[in-house]
């Protein structure tokens, strides 16, 4: 029974006592499992794209009263199979007076990022690709990489509208970057540690309650991050016609979209890591170790879910509204929360007496920002030009 | 040497990150038909003719966006040692921290005063 | 010297940054000589993580890569148009230029072997961060270093900011 609930951790060193066993030296008995692990977790990333674009179709189908992709197997689950299939067929357009090397660079460099997060991520008390000591750092550097993908292909593919909108998604990137880091920041402060399984382990309250403004910031950053809307006004269909995107085609095309939802996935396993409490689960993870990665997915899942239920709710927002609500609102509101955190933290070191003193913190501080923030957008609309924004304006 | 063990992983996983995407469009490569055509390769404008050479009016507010942005990534590094080591720190480390803080919280309000924030 | 893997793994990067460094003074394009000075970069992460502060390797990715090679390509779109024509990576200087390059290597190599290079026997600590947070806020440490590295982001911010407004 013991082999069962702690199936995973098990499996791992009857595993490396086969390999061994087999007269290797350990280096390559070493190469051999983290080659292996790294194998599982692309394929598990790329598993996602297959399983999260039909949900996607489905899921804002129904929300939108219609039945959604249902030619592929019964219910269209299979639909990412087709859809793969078709993108492997198409033919490669390169525009003429394109920069050859640009152009089939950016696909390249968009889709590793997205598969490299992978590696710190935590799925169980021991089933993590590689515990760094700086594991949060890692995945916001490695997501910087993706921005530098947006301009290599919004350059590469000599067009004004790519350009244009690579421009944009750019700054749409770098203003939503501040607020993630400074949420990170506050929940780092909470546990002292950057690595990934050290956050999962110090939540015996999930951050999310703890503190839900930082946890509302992360997720409207990294809504952004992802290009997803109501922020994708860069590369929506009716917009700018898939915007950095629009020169290219098949499998280079299917790479970007590869990249968006694995790293959507990796997204969901990140909030859910650092606010929902990572693979805990009121205590099942002590019982039955073997179910943390089954956890981990369905609170995954779950923030996907979310994220689907934005985008088939909220109308797009204007670029000027999206910059000016990230540095105006969010990166004042992440500061002062941040700051708070430091606050809390120091005035008490009892667990539940952070926790409970962040909550009402954070209840107040929320308050006062809609307040002011009511307060601003009331006097515009007592002003002369009859301007609704989102964001206080000065 | 644990640290860099872990980094082996890591390295390993760059190997195959890297050639992953290779695998893809290699596969794509095989698959697909091939016919150029200039009419196919022509760019892209909404079904007309490009008007005169790719150039885009750049403003200059892209630019700020991304000065201000470096300078608050530079706090945020400058700012994980302190969350990191924030436990272990006596009282004074939150005052220390809240001036810095403070100071880079005057340059926002400059730039949001000086209309650099402000996408015209 | 035994030949182990830190010497493979040193190698590989030594290969990466130093065809991005000959990359970016050779690219005919702009925006290609750009992306090899990212190369670069990412080569000289490589190197931090080889020396065991992960951190500064981290930070050079996040910072050097995703904020300083944006601006720097910012910086090319906003003065040349897409079409420029390639430019020729040499003069009629180049003979002068490899004597005084081929200088600089002499001295180079000659101090690199010649200085004792103090190498430290001990082994670091497993996590260096929090170590790096407390000598930064310590008082008898660098504390002073750290606001005057505030006041510091602040004049480039103001700059920034005034220089940009006169457009």
């Amino acid at each position: 029974m013991d082999f069962i609930l702690n199936f995973w951790v098990e499996l791992g060193a009857w595993f490396g006592g086969l390999l061994s066993s087999w007269g290797l030296p350990p280096w390559a008995v070493d190469l051999i499992a983290d080659f292996l692990g790294v194998l599982i977790l692309v394929v598990c990333g790329v598993m996602a794209v297959l399983i999260f674009t039909p949900m996607e179709r489905k899921v804002i189908a129904r929300m939108q009263d219609r039945p959604g992709p249902n030619r592929v197997w019964p219910y269209g689950l299979l639909q990412a199979i087709a859809d793969a299939i078709k993108m492997l067929t198409k033919e490669d357009i390169i525009p003429t007076n394109a920069d050859r090397a640009l152009h089939m660079l950016a696909p390249l460099i968009v889709a590793i990022p997205a598969l490299l997060l992978f590696a710190v991520l935590p799925w169980g008390p021991g089933l993590i690709g590689a515990n760094l000591n700086v594991g949060i750092l890692f995945i916001v550097a490695v997501g910087t990489i993706h921005v530098l993908a947006v301009l290599v292909a919004g350059w590469g593919s000599n067009n004004k509208f790519s350009l244009l909108s690579a421009f944009r998604v750019v700054n749409q990137l770098l203003a939503y970057e501040i607020p993630m880091v400074l949420c990170i920041l506050t929940v780092v402060l909470f546990t002292g540690t950057m690595k990934t399984q050290g956050i999962v382990e110090a939540q015996t309250v999930p951050y999310f309650i703890v503190m839900p403004v930082a946890a509302l910031i992360f997720l409207i950053s990294a809504l952004a991050e992802a290009n997803r809307s109501p922020v994708d006004l860069l590369e929506a269909d009716s917009e700018i016609v898939a915007g950095y995107m629009v020169e290219y085609s098949g499998m280079k095309f299917a790479m970007f979209f590869i990249a968006e939802y694995v790293n959507m996935f990796a997204t969901g396993i990140i909030f859910a890591t650092l606010f929902l409490g990572g693979w805990k689960f009121f205590g099942l993870e002590d019982v039955a170790p073997v179910l943390t990665p089954v956890i981990v997915f369905l609170k995954a899942t779950f923030v996907i879910f979310l994220m689907l239920w934005f985008r088939a709710t909220y109308p797009r927002m204007r670029f000027d509204h999206l910059v000016g609500f990230a540095w105006k609102f969010l990166v004042p509101l992440a500061l002062v929360n941040l700051f708070l955190g430091a606050a809390v933290v120091k005035i008490t070191a009892n667990v539940w007496g952070q926790a409970v003193l962040m909550l009402v913190g954070n209840i107040v501080l929320a308050a006062a920002a809609l307040f002011i923030v009511n307060r601003a957008a009331r006097k515009l609309k007592d002003a002369p030009a009859l301007k609704r924004i989102v964001a206080v304006e000065r | 040497m644990t640290l860099l063990s872990d980094y082996n992983f890591i390295g390993v996983f760059v190997v195959v990150a890297v050639i992953f995407p290779f695998v893809a469009l290699g596969m794509a490569w095989l698959l697909r038909p091939k016919k150029p055509n200039p009419v196919k390769s022509d760019t892209y404008e909404c079904g007309l003719q490009t008007f005169g050479d790719t150039w885009v009016q750049f403003r200059a507010q892209y630019y700020i966006y991304a000065l201000v942005f470096v300078v608050f990534d530079i706090e945020a590094v400058f700012l994980f040692p302190w969350a990191v080591a924030y436990n272990k720190l006596p009282l004074w480390a939150l005052f220390e921290a809240a001036l810095f803080l403070g100071i880079l919280t005057v340059g926002l309000v400059y730039a949001w005063r000086k209309g650099a924030l402000r996408w015209q | 010297m035994e030949f182990t893997m830190t010497h493979v793994v040193f190698l590989i990067l030594s290969a990466v940054a130093l065809i991005g460094a000959v990359g970016v003074v050779t690219a005919r394009k702009l925006f290609h000589a750009a992306l090899f000075l990212v190369l670069s970069f990412i080569g000289v992460a490589g190197f931090y993580i080889l020396l065991e502060v992960e951190f500064l390797a981290m930070v050079q990715l996040l910072v050097y890569v995703g904020a300083i090679s944006i601006l720097i390509i910012f910086a090319i779109m906003l003065s040349r148009r897409m079409m420029a024509p390639d430019v020729e990576a040499r003069n009629e200087q180049w003979l002068l230029g490899l004597g005084a390059a081929g200088v600089l290597l002499a001295i180079l190599v000659f101090v690199l072997l010649n200085v004792q290079w103090p190498v430290t026997e001990s082994q670091l600590p497993p996590e260096t961060i929090s170590y790096l947070g407390m000598a930064l806020l310590s008082p008898d440490l660098f504390l002073l270093v750290f606001e005057v590295a505030s006041v510091l982001l602040l004049v480039a911010l103001v700059g920034a900011v005034i220089i940009a407004r006169e457009k």
